[in-house]
């Protein structure tokens, strides 16, 4: 996804961000930040997990406030910014507004903060009020914003890194471009190109098992195909050719009733705009 | 009465976003809420409506650290439920893949998360300069375990290979047999790791608390295991929820666990598991115990950083002698058939034992679901033991107090995701 392919994003899409020269500071590298939403902490994991790169990269960068790693936490501002996580209570609203304000490049990361997450699978449904009845036999002491929202929906982003969880070397090709001074080259291109690359066998079309692949973003590279099963868009929909339509009717042939096909759309990223209405479709022909 | 207010604004290094409330009156704690504000996100409401095979997609994502224990308990409560008879070798192989976690995650609290309080530092990366070996030891221990993951579950968070069924694709003997070296050197380095952990100055807390892991006659308990107490019970995944019960407290969006007989709160983790199956330690596991000064019965919360070192070791020799007895399951998985009624099933996740409940209908459609997270089990504990910890420390200063008032909680490896992260600390005195 470029960097400005907000999915989700009121109007922030259009805005040129990623082209700007980035904040690089020399006096004792950039000030990093990582912030949390909604999330699993899985793509702040991500960062934990790169950790020889990371102990690398403290050299070169300032890792000023990341409250799942470290006790010292910094306040703004910031020259770079990582957001994990989905805008889901009323003071995160406000929160991601200052983080805003505070910070240079803003980086989000990972499907809940790009697309809303999993748990955006209760908006527009309508019964926001029965999830909580679901899981919480108080109700009154939950507060939740009816929908859950990728960062985008409320400030500029500069660049998203898709992907449940992001990508570990897209991250860390993102953050060195921003070092350089160069914009990060994220790929957009569908996981059926990858697979076609690395020579992997059609799930579809040797086994028909439903797959994703033709409308995801890879970032991936083709892991599910590879690991012998159909993808199930954790990346989010690929940027070009976004043929969700196409999909559904192979989807169809493959016996899929309308319910089960949306099911497949509505999902991990089932509130980006490409996918959401993908199954919003295959929902009014389902009887 | 002097009157003093502390307000710190956040405690870092657990998984989740929470805060901790204390007023003090004249030496007297008046109110201790550990208050969790982790957005809900409300899983269990949207797995209804799910068809079974979604399950082992969605619910890893409630949790980056242990993805594995949520895609194991809800494959094999699945499983027994619609009577699929998996291939061979699918029991070790997802006993293997399980170790790759509990090692990831045991040594990403020991080193990253809570050895920097007992060396009052900030964080690893300066851990990384005053300890240098040894954390750069500890990273490449948690890398087996990652890669471990990653070679059986395709990726280290949310793997993509496990399913109702088997695994969609098993690794051969050749991508397992390079782990065998790495292990070994892993291994090693155990009984050091322990001296060093053991020579820290560490705070204690002993009193008695009531804790509960899995049992199991054969192995020490990932999997498959009935359930046990220290105070004697015995129950399974079947009546897991009778014996135990949630409460809703108005300061948590995560809800608590007491036992349902007598309300009282009880400990699950790895320092309930070592004391309810000692007999099933490992020889090395065993003498990094020893080194640590941990023996059963033992119930100081401040020797879970121990018990997690003698896990992690545990992990190691019983991920050596998988490999070496290693022979792909095959097929990889077996085709399933739904049918309705309810699936429990409890594993036990590196915080502890991990229950889950699928109630489906005949097309194998989910029809309600409840899941009880390991944090949320312990969370009644976690603040039962500062209100028994903050007497003895009140003396400290603000700074003091709340890096203690973090270790109390950080013993337990809090997931708040799970449970429902950073913690703020709000002190007031009086």
């Amino acid at each position: 996804m470029s960097a400005s392919g907000g999915a989700g994003a009121q109007g922030a899409s259009e805005r040129e961000r990623a082209s700007v020269a980035p904040a690089v500071d020399t006096n004792g590298g950039p000030r990093v930040a990582v912030f949390k939403m909604a999330s699993c902490d899985g793509c702040q994991l991500q960062i934990l997990d790169a950790e020889e790169a990371l102990l690398e990269l403290a050299g070169a960068i300032r890792i000023v406030n990341f409250a799942e790693a470290s006790s010292h936490m910094e306040p703004g501002p910031y020259d770079v910014t990582l957001v994990e996580g989905s805008i889901s209570t009323p003071e995160q609203e406000e929160q991601i507004r200052q983080i805003r304000r505070d910070t240079r490049f803003l980086i989000t990361i990972g499907a809940c903060a790009t697309s809303g997450g999993i748990q955006a699978l209760r908006n527009a449904t309508g019964r926001h009020e029965e999830f909580i009845r679901a899981v919480y036999p108080t109700p009154a002491y939950v507060a939740s914003l009816e929908d859950s929202h990728p960062i985008a929906d409320y400030v500029d982003v500069d660049l998203e890194l898709t992907g449940c969880p992001i990508d570990r070397g897209e991250l860390l090709h993102a953050i060195s471009s921003l070092l350089r001074g160069a914009a990060p080259r994220i790929s957009t291109s569908p996981v059926c190109v990858e697979c076609k690359r690395r020579g992997y066998v059609c799930v579809v079309v040797a086994r028909g098992e439903p797959c994703l692949g033709p409308v995801t973003r890879t970032g991936c590279g083709a892991l599910c195909p590879g690991w012998g099963r159909g993808c199930y868009g954790c990346f989010g929909p690929a940027q070009a050719s976004n043929n969700t339509g196409a999909l559904a009717r192979r989807f169809a042939e493959l016996g899929l009733p309308p319910k089960q096909a949306a099911a497949r759309f509505r999902f991990i990223t089932g509130w980006a705009p490409a996918f959401r209405e993908a199954a919003e479709e295959l929902e009014e022909t389902a009887p | 009465m002097t009157h003093r207010s502390v307000e710190v604004p956040v405690i870092a290094r657990v998984e989740g976003e929470g805060a901790l409330h204390i007023r003090v009156e004249d030496h007297t704690i008046t109110d201790l809420r550990l208050e969790i504000y982790e957005p809900p996100r409300f899983f269990e409401a949207f797995l209804r409506g799910r068809r079974f095979a979604q399950v082992p997609d969605i619910v890893p994502r409630i949790c980056g650290i242990c993805p594995v224990a949520y895609q194991m308990s809800a494959i094999h409560g699945l499983e027994r439920l619609f009577g699929v008879e998996v291939p061979e070798g699918t029991h070790e192989l997802r006993r293997l893949f399980y170790c790759g976690e509990w090692i990831e995650s045991h040594v990403l609290h020991v080193f990253l998360l809570a050895a920097p309080d007992f060396l009052a530092l900030p964080n690893a990366i300066e851990m990384a300069k005053t300890h240098p070996e040894l954390v750069k030891t500890a990273l490449g221990i948690k890398r087996i375990g990652n890669d471990l993951m990653a070679v059986i579950g395709g990726r280290e968070i949310h793997p993509v290979s496990p399913r109702v069924g088997g695994f969609s694709k098993a690794p051969h003997r050749r991508d397992l047999e390079p782990f065998l070296p790495r292990l070994a050197w892993a291994l090693e380095r155990m009984p050091g790791i322990a001296d060093f952990c053991a020579s820290l100055p560490s705070p204690s807390l002993p009193r008695p608390a009531e804790m509960v892991s899995m049992v199991s006659e054969d192995e020490y308990p990932m999997n498959v295991g009935a359930m046990a107490s220290t105070s004697g019970r015995r129950f399974d995944a079947t009546t897991y929820e009778g014996v135990t019960r949630e409460v809703h407290v108005e300061h948590s969006n995560a809800l608590h666990s007491v036992m349902a007989d007598t309300g009282a709160p009880y400990l699950t983790g790895p320092l309930a598991r070592v004391n309810l199956n000692a007999q099933h330690l490992t020889p090395v596991a065993r003498e990094v115990a020893e080194r640590t000064g941990l023996s059963v019965p033992e119930s100081d919360p401040f020797l879970s950083l121990a018990a997690r070192l003698v896990e992690t070791t545990l992990a190691i020799e019983e991920a050596i002698r998988l490999i070496e007895a290693y022979a792909p399951p095959d097929p990889p998985s077996v085709p399933v058939e739904p049918r309705a009624g309810r699936a429990t099933w409890t594993t036990e996740a590196p915080r502890g034992t991990l229950y889950h409940r699928y109630d489906v209908g005949e097309d194998g459609t989910i029809v309600e679901a409840k899941i009880v997270p390991p944090t949320s089990q312990n969370l009644r504990h976690m603040e039962e033991d500062l209100r028994a910890f903050l007497p003895g420390v009140l003396d400290s200063s603000d700074e003091d107090l709340t890096r203690l008032c973090e270790m109390v909680v950080r013993n337990y490896d809090p997931c708040i995701s799970c449970a429902t992260h950073f913690l703020r600390l709000d002190l007031e005195r009086a």
